[in-house]
């Protein structure tokens, strides 16, 4: 895969528990000029109106928890993770 | 050995499946669905997961287990989907030549995957609401640090 114009690249996001109701979908492909994991929630918490702040998720790259700064490299898989409550 | 599983948890099946002439002890814990929390009647739960992430993770946990405790054996499974009062959501199987050992690490694994495994419960109330756990953004988690 190549990265799009302008320095865009195709991410699949996956959403789980409050972030999948409030994205109304489990996973979707996204083009974004996001550089990092965190740049990409915070737009997309202004576009969906997630409740939950990053401070309170953990994000996970291809199935791996990662940290925010991790910039995102094409055809990257992308899990926020909400505050879990296994058990 | 960590699994998520929609089916219901036989225990028994579990258990065998840890039998070792080299264990002396055997500790066993199951998570099950009440019927009330924090003041409010519960129907039923939602138990959604992070399949390939949760393995992951749950399985490292036993491997810090075994690590941290001599085992000889240790198996956790937790349940996904919809599950009723009184089923089992989570069984976790520990066995040693010692119970200090078996009881430690059956401590140990249940509270690190409550606190680490991507696994999310909603419950569902005799009013009709439902609700996310740890997700609300008002109350002590809101406050945006995890519990010390």
């Amino acid at each position: 895969m190549s990265a799009g114009a302008r320095g865009s690249r195709s991410v699949k996001l996956q959403y789980f528990a409050v972030l999948r109701e409030q994205r109304g979908v489990a996973e979707e492909t996204l083009e974004t000029t996001a550089r990092t994991s965190s740049d990409l929630y915070e737009e997309l918490r202004a576009r969906h109106g997630f409740t939950l702040p990053a401070a309170r998720l953990r994000v996970a790259i291809n199935d791996s928890f990662v940290p925010w700064d991790r910039e995102l490299a094409d055809g990257d898989r992308v899990a926020f993770i909400p505050p879990v409550a296994g058990g | 050995m960590f699994k998520l599983t929609h089916d219901p948890l036989d225990s028994v099946a579990l258990r065998r499946a840890l039998a070792d002439p080299d264990a002396g002890a055997c500790v066993t814990f199951e998570g099950w669905v009440r019927n009330s929390n924090e003041g409010r009647k519960v129907l039923r739960l939602q138990y959604e997961a992070h399949g390939a992430l949760a393995e992951l993770e749950g399985n490292r946990i036993l491997a810090e287990a075994r690590s941290r405790f001599p085992l000889t054996g240790a198996v956790a499974v937790h349940r996904a989907g919809t599950l009723g009062i009184g089923e089992a959501a989570v069984w976790v199987g520990v066995t040693g030549e010692h119970r200090d050992e078996a009881f430690s690490a059956a401590r140990f694994i249940i509270d690190e995957i409550k606190a680490r495994v991507p696994i999310w419960k909603k419950e569902h109330y005799a009013d009709g609401s439902s609700e996310w756990l740890n997700c609300a953004t008002r109350g002590e988690h809101a406050k945006g640090e995890p519990p010390a």
